[in-house]
């Protein structure tokens, strides 16, 4: 046990710190919420912020057993892991019990736990496996490739019939991983792209948009003045493109459902409702946007205590913090969170096993896409999707899942002075 | 390390997005404060407590009792159970839509009342269950409170202000209560006070949180005036007692300030029923009641032809145009007879009749005599009769009074231009309107003007404007203490009295004559074209330094003496001593019942 002397001399210090932070304004953004002033008790245990702290709590034995557990064990057992998790997805399907809608849940006694918050993690330890056993550096084989995709479109599949777009949302965080393992750009640009097409498409008229792309493509082929065989990409791009296009009906009104087509719409400008599904953004908006520059103050929220923003302890927690410390606490927070995923990505980047680093990349994507879709949704710049901020939102399980995930990093961030 | 770069950029951009994106929201744009507190910040009316009304001895007439309003913002609603909501207030699910609707007509951000005049029973039962219903809460208001079953009319009553009022008047709202008549209107901006405002926070089931910035914002109401009104509540209610099962009208005039002692117009109501939820049901009962119209303020609104105390009057113009002295005799051959005319006489002297005796025993020919000689006086039977208009408009006849009384009329007197217009030829002479000489004819007076009438005989020559009110809140009402004079010079008024006193030793009125106070009056039996002669007494009391004038109309009742002048001695007598000695002639008034009289009109009128 010769590094388990220095170990916690070996722990990042400004991860921990900025994750001790992140829950503590958590917690006290919960009791802001959750604060009822008729109650007159400042404190109850009864309470989400009281139950928070249970969570907290048992979060922290998590953490010291993962702390105390041999950083190797984890490239170990990756896949059986994964395996399992897998199944746990499977069976929720069949055993689990449905909460607001989606059969998500494992019910024991007095708690719940959601399977596909540890998914996040087993996968992100499946993938790394994955790229440890490439011979080079940075490249991965074609097998690779089409197994990594497989890796992750797995639980996607198992978690969108609970339903759950959200968490399901969650997993292409993982196309970050592929990025850095070795795959080129187009993996993240791609994406991205086709849900640019699909948003042009709901907001203008096909013809012009399909115009637009095939000007695109011929401007891409001219300009690269290069032999017939290099415009293959942009003639490629403007196939799929216009496939994109021209399913965007289909997926609109056949695949997705009546909620997140109103979502969208109502994101889009194209409707306006703020007394029925628009109302949660609007409630959520007006909550942060009357902050001003410092807040109302500690419980001083109007919005949030007097239950004007739906989800105020969950998915909208953000409001909370808008609303009492204002712009310049709201700021802090996105902040804290940046200076976070920079540290994760920096710390990725000094591991020296493949393993490491492709887990470290897979823990900062989870928490980058859970951030950004959070935070854009609760400032109106995404539609409404229901997933957690992690380390603030309240709940057992999401607190568990991210704590589990950012600690066996540490832990293994922590072994790698060990590994040559 | 070149992709590393890529995703801190991408991560960098979205922080950048979003700090960016919360400048905008929270720093750039204002709305979302206002936002925010029109979702919490609910502005609550702290009504006014309206003033009371007390009688001029300081007995209090109305108060306020409360009640509650239920009032909604229709933009705020959500979908709900209508006939849950009506079956908690107790009003029809039909009553209810209509009443949403009319709400959502006027206005979908301003509240407006649904359901009025909740009793505080039902009120708990609402409170418990409001959180179901967004957008609705209730608010606390007053409802009148009468210490007495009387002076309706006088008092008049409350009601909603209309649609089309409170659009036009800023300082109402919809569902809000007004002075609809009676002194309640006519004083409606000193009764009604000014509303406050009371800032609460709601939390988003409507349910109130906390104040809004501890009350900084609020302001108090300023409640209503006190106000005292001229009436004699006893008297008041003696009045509408004598008159039961009469129609007519008592005015008591207070000879020297002008202040209405009483205002009975009968049949009458009870203005406690004409409160609350019930309000228009009974409202609208009263408004068919087209036999009796009880709604119809008589006192100040019906016109009756004055009929014989008018005599006194054309007595007075004789004096002063100098045509008469109060020694000068007619001869009355049971009536008056000109150029094929005769107006018949009942006073059965054979001997001449002086001034004196023509007001006691009510001589027609002496009356048609001296108008005769009054229109005669002038070169032109048109400019004698314009100075005997002139005459008689000066005793307040003929105009409105302009009084704080919300309505009257103006009566009629006649002038020259009008019998030229209506006869069509210019040639007419005394004879041609001669009823106009006892109080006949084209002449109609309100039953006010006619007791203004006696206050300024009793006054010897000068009224006060016939008003209400006495005090408002502590100050006096100071707009009636102008003595107006009448054109007749005061030394003419004492042989007129003299008569009048007669008439209860000896004339007319000697069956009411009352033992120790000396009474004025002058019966009349007009005569009126819808059925039997109306009976009419005007008097005032003690003889030297009147306190009370007043005058009577039972319509109907046959000779003055019958019923107007027993009333009158009564109305005085209670007055001046604060007790009736003469209570078998209070209870045969009290029992005397015209109803069959008015049967009878009414089957004729039917028949028309």
């Amino acid at each position: 046990m010769r590094e388990g002397q220095g170990l916690f001399w070996k722990l990042d210090g400004i991860s921990i710190g900025l994750f001790l932070l992140l829950v503590f304004l958590g917690w006290m953004n919960i009791h802001s919420a959750a604060y009822q002033p008729e109650n007159e008790k400042f404190w109850s245990m009864d309470s989400e912020y009281g139950k928070q702290l249970l969570w907290i709590g048992s979060s922290m034995f998590i953490l010291l057993f993962i702390l105390l557990l041999d950083g190797r064990v984890y490239e170990r057992i990756a896949y059986p892991v994964y395996a399992l998790s897998l199944l746990a997805l499977a069976g929720v399907l069949i055993f689990g019990s449905t909460i607001s809608g989606a059969r998500s849940w494992y019910t024991f006694g007095g708690f719940s736990l959601q399977p596909s918050e540890f998914v996040k993690c087993s996968t992100a330890l499946a993938l790394a496996k994955l790229f440890s056993k490439e011979s080079s550096k940075d490249g991965m084989g074609a097998r690779s490739r089409w197994l990594a995709f497989a890796l992750i479109a797995l639980p996607i599949l198992l978690i969108l019939p609970q339903p759950d777009l959200g968490s399901a949302l969650v997993f292409l965080a993982f196309l970050f991983v592929l990025y850095r393992e070795g795959m080129s750009i187009t993996v993240l640009l791609g994406p991205i792209g086709i849900g640019i097409l699909f948003v042009l498409t709901l907001l203008l008229n096909k013809v012009w948009v399909i115009l637009g792309m095939v000007v695109l493509a011929l401007g891409m082929a001219y300009s690269s003045r290069r032999r017939p065989r290099f415009w293959l990409r942009p003639l490629l791009m403007a196939i799929m493109g216009l496939g994109v296009v021209l399913s965007v009906d289909y997926a609109f009104n056949e695949v997705l459902e009546d909620r997140h087509r109103n979502r969208i719409d109502i994101l889009l400008g194209k409707a306006e409702d703020p007394k029925g599904i628009g109302y949660n953004t609007q409630q959520s908006l007006i909550a942060i946007g009357s902050g001003g520059l410092s807040g109302k103050g500690f419980l001083q929220g109007t919005q949030t205590r007097y239950d004007f923003v739906p989800e105020q302890t969950t998915d909208f927690i953000f409001c909370t913090v808008g609303e009492e410390w204002g712009f310049l606490g709201s700021s802090l927070v996105v902040l804290l969170f940046t200076a976070l995923l920079f540290r994760l990505i920096f710390l990725a980047e000094r591991q020296k096993s493949r393993f490491s680093r492709a887990y470290g990349y897979g823990v900062a994507a989870i928490l980058f896409l859970h951030f950004a879709v959070n935070i854009a949704m609760t400032v109106g710049l995404a539609p409404v999707i229901g997933i957690p901020l992690p380390f603030f939102s309240y709940g057992g399980s999401s607190l568990w899942g991210f704590t589990l995930l950012l600690f066996i990093f540490l832990r293994l961030d922590a072994y790698r002075v060990l590994i040559l | 390390m070149n992709k590393a770069l890529i995703v801190f950029l991408f991560f960098g951009l979205t922080c950048a997005l979003f700090i960016g994106r919360l400048f905008d929201l929270q720093i750039l744009d204002d709305k979302y404060t206002l936002y925010a507190n029109e979702n919490v910040i609910r502005k609550e009316r702290i009504y006014a407590p309206r003033g009371h009304i007390y009688d001029r001895n300081g007995k209090l007439l109305v108060s306020n009792i409360p009640a509650y309003d239920l009032m909604v913002t229709p933009a705020k609603t959500a979908a709900f159970d209508t006939v849950f909501l009506a079956r908690l207030s107790s009003v029809a699910p039909s009553d209810l839509r209509f009443q949403l609707k009319k709400a959502r007509r006027y206005s979908s951000y301003r509240p407006s009342a649904v359901i009025r005049q909740i009793s505080a029973r039902s009120f708990g039962s609402l409170q418990e269950h409001l959180h179901r219903f967004p957008g609705f809460y209730m608010q606390k208001r007053a409802q009148r409170s009468y210490a007495h079953a009387g002076a309706a009319h006088a008092l008049g009553y409350i009601g909603e202000v209309t649609e089309g009022f409170a659009r036009k008047n800023v300082r109402y709202r919809m569902g809000d209560l007004h002075g609809v008549s009676g002194i309640e209107k006519a004083y409606e901006e000193q009764l009604r006070g000014r509303s406050g405002a009371r800032y609460i926070m709601v939390d988003v089931h409507n349910r109130e949180q906390n104040t809004f910035a501890e009350g900084a914002y609020d302001t108090l109401a300023a409640p209503g005036m006190d106000i005292r009104s001229t009436l004699d509540i006893d008297l008041q209610l003696l009045g509408e007692e004598l008159m039961t099962n009469k129609r007519g009208s008592i005015v008591a005039i207070e000879p020297n300030s002008g202040e209405i002692l009483a205002l009975i117009s009968s049949p009458t109501f009870d203005p406690a029923r004409m409160v609350g939820r019930k309000r228009s049901a009974e409202y609208t009962r009263l408004l068919q009641d087209s036999l009796n119209k009880p709604l119809f303020d008589r006192a100040v609104l019906a016109e009756y032809p004055p009929g014989s105390p008018f005599k006194l009057i054309n007595a007075l113009i004789g004096l002063q145009e100098q045509v008469i002295r109060p020694s000068s005799s007619f001869s009355c051959r049971n009536g008056f007879h000109a150029k094929g005319l005769h107006v018949a006489c009942h006073c059965g002297t054979d001997r001449p009749v002086a001034l004196r005796l023509s007001i006691s025993k009510s001589c027609n020919n002496y009356y048609c005599q001296v108008f005769k000689k009054i229109v005669d006086k002038y070169p032109s039977a048109q400019e004698g009769l314009d100075v005997w208009s002139t005459h008689v408009r000066s005793f307040g006849l003929g105009d409105f009074l302009n009084n704080d009384l919300p309505t009257g009329r103006r009566g009629f007197v006649p002038n020259a231009d009008y019998y030229d217009q209506a006869l069509g030829y210019t040639g007419w002479g005394a004879t041609t309107t001669i009823s106009l000489g006892i109080g006949q004819g084209e002449l109609v007076l309100t039953p006010i003007q006619m007791a203004n009438m006696s206050a300024a005989i009793a006054n010897r020559g000068h009224y006060f404007t016939p008003h209400i009110v006495k005090l408002i809140g502590n100050e006096a009402n100071e707009k009636f203490l102008e003595k107006k004079p009448t054109s007749i010079d005061p030394k003419h008024f004492d042989e007129v009295i003299e008569g009048m006193y007669e008439v209860f030793e000896t004339g007319t009125a000697r069956a009411a004559r009352h033992d120790s106070i000396a009474m004025c009056g002058k019966t009349g039996t007009a005569q009126n074209p819808h059925g039997q002669d109306h009976s009419i007494f005007i008097a005032f009391a003690p003889k030297e330094d009147p306190k009370i004038a007043l005058s009577i109309i039972v319509e109907n009742g046959y000779w003055g003496s019958r019923w107007a002048a027993p009333i009158a001695s009564l109305m005085m007598e209670h007055y001046l001593t604060g007790e009736i000695g003469r209570t078998a002639l209070k209870e045969r008034m009290i029992q005397g019942d015209l109803r069959a009289e008015y049967g009878l009109l009414a089957t004729e009128e039917n028949q028309q």
